[in-house]
């Protein structure tokens, strides 16, 4: 972690004065972020995170004074170099966006355009603002491609937007922001969409990138892992206000406001011993016309007194030059408050002994098997080999955790296992009974057994039921026994408790709830069948981390009531980790590592499990964690490598013999398997030095 | 792409083989003697004779089918029950009166429905907006025969008119109308919905005008729906146009279909019906091809 150049005589490349901007919604001017004072220093890169809806990307935007059509900046100043461009017109800054201030968005395939090639979007940069001409913007554009490190740039500045990986677009979106050299970047979210294997690259790219550059910036995050990764400064915002300010190292040693406490203390991590209850911030963020004259914290604060429902608290600045808006932060910096998270224990009882759920042996499924008429025409493709080959089994009252980067064939493997896709081969048994593969041919009681959650709780519930009628509907399908509607109604209530919604939410529809409350009411109605066990895809990867606290205790207090186990599929290994016995780890339609949770965690690992446990980023700046950086993208499964599926990004490789051989399984301990050439116990000497960085780390 | 054409083109000629039989087959359900039809019941057993021998009538009914397909295929289209005409030489004059007809809305209706859907949807929710919108909510609510009539009425012959304004272009104008209200609300549609994605704030912030961002950039993607539809509206101002060409006495094949329909002129409406189907799925072949060639996501085969 670089340090801070913390030289406040130097002017601020942006600074942003009283900044208070307004949304018209039915007429009338609401206040969406108020009264901001943030200033950015030349190589500074700072943090802004909050909640969805806490203003951040609002206040983001403004500070490029781009305005949503139903927006305006209602007073205050935006200094670019001392200069106010807060009155310019769109027409004026014309001048001043793309050439001294750009942005990298979160989506960066939809702010690419789906019709123009690589190098003609960011060619417009260049010959708009340097009065390059067409060839030698061109030229200049696959430089700048070049220097994000795309291996062929070439071959993408000639490719269209949707021929690229996800890593890729969002290389192209900075190459592009960076061409022309500008003062000031928004990272917006930048790396929210991207594997964690490449948003550890990405993230590397931009420190350097800005550096070089003598640019600052502005990243917007509601990850405060990556925050404490890459940046000097942070701001913490809520309600579109400032809660607290102060350099990464200080925040997270000792955040001096209640919600920055309440943020930290939601994240999982894994050291912490399984069973430590996330803490939760209860409620939800206030809406534009909840904003009033009191503290805008205080309905969800832990430690609210009177006066903070009377008074706005005043940002103050600590002695040590933070800044905070809490009536209470002397307190909290003196440790005289609680904020600590509950040391609740959920003790999971069950009398039955554990005896085998369900097993898969050697499923596979191919997709895209080439039609007659390809062949005909002679160009047949290779199918695309999702899941090759897995077999894993699970007992009752357990939680397998399957982690993998996008295309590691994760999500197609749960799906097989709830027959939402039929696998090609292989056997499923539950209880040591086989069952179908097909859906259609799958009996009753087995679908009510294997339940599903999905990513996005909209996929589950149709708008047009009610909450309850959903949950009845379930009920009625799924459960044999002929229950009368008393009793249907009392489980429908029993299920909103449990899942903590109030009984008359029975009443409102999808539209009318929160993304976590409909999330809520998805994993209700997985339960609503008795099943076994429930396949959970993503679950919270949509939710902000509050309300993933919220769910994944929920999840865990559900697996004790119910007494079913989870097949949760995460890209974050951390969810996996609160949650999991046991993680296996996928790496192109095979499983590498099995093994229980800790073990997984521990020496020895299969070295992609390791590249994935180092790339997490810790939310403590001073944690100084080495990473190992994977080069290029996971291979396509159309074309798996030969020998190691692996050996095309693995930075311990052996040599030829990973490039034809594929790898035998290994036993480390009792139950734990990595699938690798190197011997565990070389494995372990090799990983308890210092990791090697691959290629192109720092 | 050459897998799209090869497919695109058996499928055609499955397309045109399954209506002709279908037609043929429709047109043997019609009650009564053909013969008698066309002649007339007074006409003399001779008369009659004559008329099934010359026309191949007194074939079984399969033999006369594969007769005629044989004879479409290679150029004989038949002869004309009612004056022995060659079918293939009036069916080919109305269709190039029907494509001169359909040339000449499309000049008209393409460049004013664009216009008039992209500056909507720029000024979205304003009066001008306003205005365009029940405009062409109007003109799309209107029946051709309507506009048809009225616009003969308002240009009045003798007053001067010249006879291709009346018999050429406002058969055109009536058919630009009815495409006029489609084409500019899937216009203004396409537009409003690509201004909001987020390439388009790319774009503004890379400090390009309004201007390049709204041509270069929305109208790109935002039109490849609406080009869809245009080709796709090619079939139906081929064959289709039936009620603008009875309104104005146009000879376009629509009519021509309508007259042997009512008279069972046989080989006509065989010979209509090929045509228009073929038209049809020619324009539907179009849309897409057009569609992929400008949409780069979209590879065919
Ligand atoms: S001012 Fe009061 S309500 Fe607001 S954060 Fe501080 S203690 Fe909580
Ligand atoms: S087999 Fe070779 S390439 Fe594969 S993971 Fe082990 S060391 Fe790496």
């Amino acid at each position: 972690m670089t340090t801070a150049p913390k030289d406040n005589t130097q002017q601020a490349v942006i600074q942003a004065k009283d900044l208070r901007v307004e949304y018209r919604i039915n007429r009338e001017w609401l206040t969406a972020v108020n009264g901001v004072n943030l200033a950015i220093y030349p190589l500074e890169i700072h943090g802004l995170v909050g909640e969805s809806g806490s203003g951040k990307s609002t206040l983001a935007l403004s500070m490029m004074n781009y305005m949503a059509d139903n927006a305006r900046i209602g007073s205050g100043q935006v200094l670019l170099d001392g200069q106010d461009i807060a009155p310019l017109s769109s027409q004026q800054m014309r001048a001043i966006w793309g050439k001294k201030m750009s942005l990298v968005p979160q989506d960066a395939l939809a702010s690419l355009n789906p019709s123009y090639t690589i190098r003609e979007q960011i060619a417009e940069v260049t010959q708009q603002h340097m009065g390059m001409a067409k060839d030698e913007a061109y030229a200049y554009a696959v430089e700048m491609l070049a220097r994000v490190k795309i291996a062929d740039p070439e071959a993408v500045a000639r490719s269209y937007p949707h021929e690229l990986s996800g890593g890729m677009q969002q290389r192209v979106m900075i190459a592009m922001a960076l061409s022309t050299e500008p003062r000031f970047l928004v990272l917006d979210e930048p790396t929210t969409a991207l594997d964690v294997t490449t948003q550890a690259v990405i993230l590397d790219l931009f420190r350097e990138l800005i550096l070089n550059n003598q640019a600052a910036a502005l990243y917007v995050s509601h990850d405060l892992g990556t925050v404490a990764q890459l940046c000097d400064r942070v701001t913490v915002l809520y309600g579109g206000e400032i809660m607290e300010s102060a350099s990464v190292t200080e925040l997270y040693a000792q955040p001096l406001h209640p919600y920055t406490v309440g943020l930290l203390n939601s994240l999982p991590r894994h050291h912490d011993g399984t069973n430590t209850r996330l803490s939760t911030i209860k409620g939800v963020a206030p809406s534009l016309q909840q904003r009033s004259k009191v503290c805008v914290f205080a309905d969800r604060c832990p430690v609210a007194i009177d006066i903070c429902r009377a008074e706005k608290p005043p940002l103050e600045t600590t002695p040590d030059g933070r800044t905070v808006r809490c009536f209470r932060w002397q307190e909290i910096a003196n440790n005289e408050l609680d904020l600590s998270p509950p040391e609740e224990r959920v003790t999971e009882t069950s009398d039955e002994a554990d005896r085998e759920l369900l097993q898969a042996n050697s499923l596979s499924k191919a997709f895209g098997n080439s039609d007659l008429l390809d062949r005909l025409l002679g160009r047949a493709k290779e199918p695309l080999q999702a899941v090759d080959d897995v077999s894993f089994s699970m007992k009752t009252h357990s939680t397998l955790g399957l982690v993998g980067e996008s295309g590691s064939g994760k999500t197609t493997l749960a799906r097989s296992i709830v027959a939402l896709i039929k696998a090609d081969s292989g056997q499923i048994e539950l209880y040591d009974e086989p069952i179908a593969l097909d859906l259609e041919k799958r009996p009753q009681d087995v679908l009510s057994e294997l339940q599903m959650v999905f990513q996005n709780p909209n996929d589950a519930l149709n708008p047009y039921h009610s909450i309850g009628q959903t949950l009845k509907r379930t009920i009625n399908k799924l459960t044999s026994k002929n229950m009368t509607d008393e009793q249907v109604a009392a489980r429908v209530e029993d299920l909103l408790q449990a899942v903590r919604l109030p009984a008359d939410y029975a009443g409102r529809y999808p539209s009318e709830l929160s993304g976590g409350e409909k999330q809520r009411v998805a994993i209700a109605r997985a339960f609503a069948a008795n099943p076994s066990l429930v396949v959970a895809d993503e679950p919270t990867s949509s939710l902000d981390v509050s309300v993933q606290a919220v769910i994944l205790n929920l999840l865990k207090d559900l697996r004790a009531r119910e007494g079913a186990s989870y097949l949760l599929i995460s890209h974050d290994l951390d969810v996996i980790a609160y949650l999991a016995d046991e993680i296996a780890v996928m790496y192109l339609g095979e499983i590498v590592e099995i093994g229980p949770t800790e073990a997984v965690y521990n020496l020895p690992s299969h070295p992609y499990t390791e590249a994935l446990i180092s790339a997490i980023p810790e939310p403590d700046p001073t944690s100084g964690k080495q990473r190992i950086l994977l080069e290029g993208d996971v291979p396509s499964a159309r074309d798996l490598p030969q020998g190691c599926r692996f050996h095309t990004r693995c930075p311990r490789k052996i040599g030829a013999i990973c490039e034809n051989e594929a790898p035998p399984l290994r036993d480390a301990s009792d139950g734990h398997v990595i699938r690798c050439h190197i011997p565990i116990d070389e494995l372990v000497a090799l990983q308890s030095q210092p990791p090697v960085a691959a290629g192109e780390g720092k | 792409m050459i897998r799209f054409f090869i497919r695109r083109i058996i499928l055609l000629f499955v397309t045109l083989f399954v209506t002709s039989a279908i037609v043929f087959g429709l047109t043997q359900l019609l009650p009564g003697d053909i013969a008698l039809l066309i002649k007339g019941r007074d006409a003399s057993q001779v008369v009659i004779d004559d008329f099934r021998e010359t026309h191949g009538l007194n074939a079984p009914v399969l033999v006369q089918y594969t007769n005629w397909l044989g004879g479409f295929a290679t150029g004989d289209w038949g002869k004309s029950y009612l004056d022995s005409s060659d079918v293939r030489t009036t069916v080919l004059r109305r269709l190039g009166n029907s494509l001169q007809l359909a040339g000449l809305t499309l000049l008209l209706a393409v460049p004013i429905s664009i216009v008039l859907g992209v500056v909507a949807a720029v000024a979205q929710d304003t009066w001008v907006d306003g205005v365009i919108s029940i405009f062409s909510l109007a003109v799309v609510g209107l029946p051709e025969f309507v506009t048809g009539l009225l616009f003969l009425s308002i240009f009045a012959p003798g007053a001067g008119w010249p006879d291709w304004f009346r018999d050429f272009f406002l058969p055109a104008l009536t058919a630009t109308l009815v495409l006029l209200g489609y084409i500019a609300r899937m216009t203004r549609a396409g537009v409003i919905e690509e201004l909001r994605k987020p390439y388009v704030r790319t774009a503004r912030l890379k400090g390009l005008s309004t201007r390049e961002v709204l041509f270069k950039h929305v109208l790109r993607n935002a039109l490849l729906p609406t080009i869809t539809v245009i080709a796709i509206s090619v079939g139906w101002l081929i064959g289709g146009l039936v009620v603008i060409e009875n309104v104005f006495n146009y000879f376009g094949v629509g009519l021509l279909l309508v007259e042997a329909v009512e008279r069972k002129n046989m080989p006509i409406i065989m010979a209509a019906t090929m045509i228009i189907v073929f038209f049809f799925a020619v324009s539907n072949m179009l849309a897409d091809l057009l569609y992929a060639m400008l949409n780069p996501r979209i590879r065919l085969g």
